[in-house]
């Protein structure tokens, strides 16, 4: 009874376009939602014509084999790069949707302090998140990833290098710009999933492209995966220079987490961590 | 006030202004308090007592000036003088899904409080918590909350606390019964309280001195006592509609303002 009434009754445009305006006026206000609305279709469309580039256009007879062979390890460490950031901007964000920030803030708790919990956190939710997973794919398809043996490990902290290091921007973007930069929690690594060449070579890109892709750690992880599934072969060299830029990575990570910190007190945001 | 040694005031603010894209929310505003004294920062909406407070805090950085806080410069090592102060604002919350235990303990160790269960049990004791302090945050009442917001300002036992309307949205009951605590508290530890209030009996009940402020600078300055005095009025709350409304040019000495 109680459905049909709240159904029943005039219908007024005015009202529809009264909320309609509300949403506007919040996405005119924040520009981080507005880039989301452009920025998954470009992701995907990037993304998916790369494959199809290396797929189908790819001299090598064995290419679909390649890119078949190596694409559930690209997967699963995809989600460890995603989830590694994931975890430390979702521990920020607790704090962001229970209005904590300015009690943390207030507290004896530094920065730095700060960032260790959030790193320990993103390790303890990425150890909830993948290992069960890992156990499934030796169930379902016969993929061990712990077979990597050494070169997951270095694989993994790499991966997790780069994933605090953009964390750390979106956290700082969350203090200096409230909830409004919360999308970035979710979207921004996905900008690194066409130049990292999680799927395929980093041959299939634009040469103009490629020297974009080497200046990016999880390029040397995805290549390096390849390079061992498929041609059984690891480079560590590759790895120590992905560990370098990791290291400028993380560093440049930290001191923008730190100098929009300290934004956000001019700003006077840290009392203000709404929408 | 002038008068006083250095070490004696808690906060001390000099010539500070705070503005926001070009428009001052503080003026060169300059006031110290003395510790251990009980002060009230007054005044209507968008008079600058939130930024005032968010800056002696260390939120907020001002534009020019500099505010010091047991001594120390805030926009150089609050870090040196935030395990001695502690805040309560309607600005912040605590984590909803965390039980009144689970938060307090945190807050605890943030702090660096020794025997942190004892002092868990000592608040709960002190400010009634027992019958819900297993229960998640999020579920509590606005003055189960409040009473919550101010154990975690205590959970230090600070000297300094810094109060934004510790009793916005109370019953009478409730709110009274927090200032007791409050007073309670100041004469057990000594502890200097800064709290801004749109209540004015708590203003005269708690305090003793009043800072009277509009469009972000102090326009007058005294005890509850003498102010009313000055205005010719039986109450802070007309004494309050006076300078807001602008009275205060008018009717105040200019040495009152400070």
């Amino acid at each position: 009874m109680s459905v049909i009434t709240e159904l029943g009754g005039s219908f007024s445009p005015g009202r529809v376009g009264a909320m309609v305006l509300r949403y506007i006026y919040l996405l005119r206000s924040s520009w981080p939602r507005v880039a989301d609305l452009i920025y998954w279709p470009t992701v995907q469309m990037i993304t998916w014509g790369f494959i199809q580039t290396f797929v189908s256009h790819s001299s090598a007879p064995s290419a679909p084999m390649v890119a078949a062979g190596s694409l559930i390890g690209a997967v699963m460490l995809w989600d460890i790069l995603f989830r590694g950031q994931l975890g430390f901007s979702m521990s920020f964000l607790e704090e962001m949707y229970s209005r904590n920030i300015g009690n943390l803030m207030m507290s004896p708790l530094r920065p730095l302090e700060f960032v260790a919990a959030l790193i320990a956190m993103s390790l303890l939710r990425l150890a909830i998140a993948i290992v069960p997973v890992t156990a499934l794919a030796v169930l379902f398809f016969g993929f061990n990833l712990w077979g990597l043996g050494l070169a997951l490990a270095a694989f993994f902290i790499n991966l997790m290098l780069t994933g605090w290091a953009v964390g750390l921007l979106v956290a700082g973007l969350l203090l200096r710009n409230g909830l409004g930069a919360e999308a970035l929690a979710w979207s921004l690594m996905f900008i690194l999933m066409p130049l990292t060449c999680v799927y395929y070579p980093v041959s299939v890109l634009p040469s103009w492209l490629q020297p974009v892709a080497l200046l990016l750690p999880p390029t040397y992880v995805f290549e390096g995966l390849r390079a061992l599934l498929i041609e059984h072969r690891f480079s560590a060299g590759d790895m120590a220079i992905a560990f370098g830029i990791n290291a400028v990575l993380f560093a440049g990570g930290l001191i923008a987490f730190l100098m929009l910190l300290e934004s956000a007190k001019r700003l006077g945001s840290l009392l203000q961590t709404g929408e | 006030m002038g008068a006083a040694p250095a070490h004696s005031k808690a906060i001390v603010l000099s010539d500070v202004t705070k503005l926001y894209k070009g428009k001052a929310a503080v003026s060169h505003l300059s006031f110290s308090i003395a510790q251990g004294s009980v002060t009230a920062l007054l005044g209507g909406n968008g008079a600058g007592k939130t930024t005032t407070i968010g800056m002696i805090m260390g939120l907020i950085l001002p534009t020019a000036g500099t505010v010091r806080v047991l001594g120390v410069d805030m926009a150089v090592d609050r870090h040196a003088v935030l395990g001695r102060m502690n805040f309560e604002s309607p600005y912040v919350d605590m984590p909803h899904r965390l039980t009144v235990r689970q938060n307090l303990t945190i807050f605890a160790k943030l702090y660096g409080v020794a025997r942190v269960k004892n002092r868990v049990a000592e608040l709960a004791e002190d400010l009634a918590l027992g019958d819900f302090l297993d229960r998640p945050s999020g579920q509590l009442s606005a003055g189960q909350k409040t009473r919550v917001a101010l154990a975690k300002a205590l959970i230090n036992e600070p000297e300094l606390l810094l109060l934004d309307e510790p009793t916005a949205s109370l019953d009478p009951d409730t709110a009274d019964w927090i200032r007791a605590r409050l007073e309670t508290y100041r004469r057990r530890l000594g502890a200097t309280i800064l709290l801004a209030s749109h209540n004015m009996a708590e203003v005269e009940r708690l305090c003793d001195r009043v800072i009277f402020m509009n469009a972000g600078s102090v326009v007058a300055d005294d005890t509850p006592q003498a102010l009313l005095a000055r205005f010719g009025r039986d109450d802070l709350e007309d004494v309050f509609l006076d300078v807001i409304r602008g009275q205060a040019a008018r009717s105040v000495p200019k040495e009152s303002v400070r």
